[in-house]
């Protein structure tokens, strides 16, 4: 046996893996648990664990002040939109860097990259002003096309590594059977990426989902997500603390479930190439 | 049809020249072999047949037709791969019937053609199941079958054999070669293996460093090579290759003699020498020998079960008639 694991030890791994996963778990929790509680309970002091009187106010109060179908709506149309238009646009560029790589394809992987460091609100101006240019201010479109672009360089560089790993012999096999490039990509590529493609779009569904800074500020009431739906609930009520994270439970539940249900396949794609 | 002229074809990857200019000439329905050690540029060379790899000058013509510039998909040519390249999601009956399909022919002809080609291949049982749930044989002949059901000019296989064992090898070369006999198709051949050219091919290309070192029919390159590198790769066990005083006696740099061609006597002969390492193979036993005169053992082979003690003295006799001279330069003299 290479190493010794005795019950004692197993025991206190468990335990700290446990601990550890509750503490990042706790303040979705606490909001959860929060959402149930009354206002009063919400900001007593000592907190208030698991001994409140239960209720549904919040979640009624909410319901009828907002209308969360259309916020649930404008998000999926946009994180759903904008990976999908992210997906069509990397699937051939990916292709390219991986089969055909040139001898800048490594820069330019880097350079795309580095387009993720910039922090995003040293390019707000611009953008917000070619929206009003264009007259695209607080459109679902526009979102689409911004968050694509955001993610776009994960996108790329996910599926990049995914290709890389395909054997460019059953790529050329296809080619000498006299498959045309569409062909190659539409038969032969994408059914064999299709668990790299599901993460790549998972993980980006997420990430679009979650995304408030552009969603926040380039939207005002016909194409706000949920995120602009929770921010609702912070500025001008402060102290709603139930409410606010009644709203908060709502707005993360969906991307929670689905998260939930694929957690397997999201954590194979995120560690996807990292071991061989 | 499957002729191809080759008209001083070169590539280079960067800087790095894998293929000098060169020419040859394969005749439809030959069985030529690309045969070399590894890195001889014989993979390139077939894969520039293909289209997988563009010429860096030179043309390539298939069947009168120039096609240097035309894409793989378009040359008509079936490929069987090393790694068999089997579409991993897709079922033995659609892999064979991919290029069917890619060429849109009517699915009762796809249908009709793939169960030929199965029941040839004794692949009627799996067709519904997935590369993955396949031994290492039965993939190659899924591959085989791929390329067999678009009756293309020529077949390319490129190191096909190296995946399988030994025994498995044999038969497939056997059947390949049962093959070509049946569809009298062109087709052109990798392989590192000297056995595999020697057995199988109507014409042998030997390579080295890019450079075609001979052409020839598998005995004519083992009758006569034309220097010492086909003298030492071609046959097996390998041409002893000898220099020094013995060598020059015969006006020569250096001479090759074969194992099968030296005679072997307890009492006198031309060279004196101490027997090593034997191998007994049943069929032959072949020996290792040090003479005196030499720097090197050569290899002899006795037809039959002959026992030689280690360390035991004995003479060897070359057949004069296969003595083979090269000159300085290695070429044949």
């Amino acid at each position: 046996m290479a190493r010794a694991v005795t019950n004692q030890r197993k025991a206190m791994n468990t335990f700290f893996a446990w601990a550890l996963g509750l503490l990042i778990f706790f303040p979705i929790l606490w909001t959860i648990l929060t959402s149930f509680k009354t206002e009063a309970q919400a900001i007593s002091d000592p907190p208030i664990f698991f001994f409140f009187d239960w209720t549904l106010e919040n979640y009624k109060a909410v319901l009828e002040r907002s209308d969360y179908a259309k916020f649930l709506w404008n998000s999926i149309f946009i994180a759903g939109g904008s990976t999908l238009l992210g997906i069509i646009i990397a699937v051939p560029a990916a292709w390219s860097m991986a089969f055909v790589p040139s001898k800048r394809t490594k820069d330019i992987l880097l350079w795309m990259l580095s387009t993720k460091m910039l922090p995003a609100v040293g390019v707000l101006y611009p953008i917000y002003l070619i929206c009003i240019e264009l007259g695209v201010l607080d459109s679902r479109i526009a979102l689409v096309f911004i968050l694509m672009l955001i993610n776009l360089p994960i996108i790329v560089w996910m599926l990049y590594t995914y290709f890389k790993e395909i054997p460019v012999d059953i790529l050329e096999a296809a080619r000498m059977d006299g498959a045309s490039l569409r062909d190659e990509i539409i038969h032969v590529l994408t059914p064999m990426a299709i668990p790299g493609i599901a993460s790549t779009v998972l993980l980006n569904v997420i990430l679009a989902w979650n995304e408030a800074f552009w969603t926040l500020n380039l939207t005002a009431a016909d194409a706000a997500p949920l995120t602009a739906f929770i921010a609702s609930y912070s500025s001008p009520e402060g102290l709603f603390f139930a409410k606010l994270s009644a709203a908060s439970t709502m707005a993360i539940a969906p991307i929670l479930i689905m998260g939930w249900f694929s957690q397997k396949q999201l954590v194979r794609g995120l560690t996807f190439g990292a071991v061989k | 049809m499957g002729r191809f002229v080759l008209d001083k074809v070169s590539k280079s990857f960067g800087d790095a020249q894998v293929i000098p200019p060169l020419d040859l000439t394969i005749e439809d329905g030959e069985f030529t072999v690309f045969v070399g050690p590894s890195g001889c540029g014989k993979s390139t060379l077939l894969r520039l047949i293909a289209g997988l790899e563009d010429v860096t000058s030179g043309t390539v013509n298939i069947d009168g037709k120039e096609m240097t510039d035309v894409p793989p998909a378009k040359r008509g040519l079936s490929m069987v791969f090393q790694s068999y390249a089997l579409y991993p999601h897709m079922s033995v009956r659609k892999n064979i019937a991919f290029p069917l399909r890619m060429a849109k022919m009517d699915k009762a002809e796809i249908k009709k053609r793939v169960e030929d080609a199965a029941s040839v291949l004794n692949l009627t049982d799996y067709l519904d199941r997935r590369p993955g749930q396949l031994s290492g044989g039965q993939r190659q002949r899924v591959a085989i079958g791929r390329a067999i059901v678009r009756e293309p000019s020529a077949f390319l296989f490129d190191e096909p054999l190296s995946n399988l064992d030994a025994a498995l090898r044999v038969g497939m070369r056997l059947e390949i070669s049962e093959m070509h006999k049946r569809l009298a198709t062109t087709m052109i051949y990798v392989t590192h293996d000297q056995v595999e050219a020697m057995t199988m091919a109507d014409k042998i290309v030997v390579l080295q460093a890019g450079v075609i070192e001979q052409v020839g029919s598998p005995l004519e390159l083992y009758r006569s090579p034309r220097n010492t590198f086909v003298a030492g790769f071609i046959g097996s066990p390998k041409m002893n290759l000898l220099k020094g005083a013995e060598a020059e006696k015969h006006g020569a740099t250096t001479i090759g003699i074969r194992p099968e061609h030296i005679s072997i006597s307890h009492e006198s002969g031309m060279w004196e020498g101490v027997v090593g390492v034997s191998e007994h193979l049943g069929s032959d036993s072949f020996f290792h020998v040090q003479c005196d005169a030499f720097e090197h053992p050569l290899t002899v082979r006795a037809t039959g079960e002959v026992e030689l003690n280690y360390g035991a003295k004995i003479f060897l006799t070359p057949d004069l008639a296969h003595l083979h001279k090269f000159d300085a330069d290695g070429l044949r003299l």
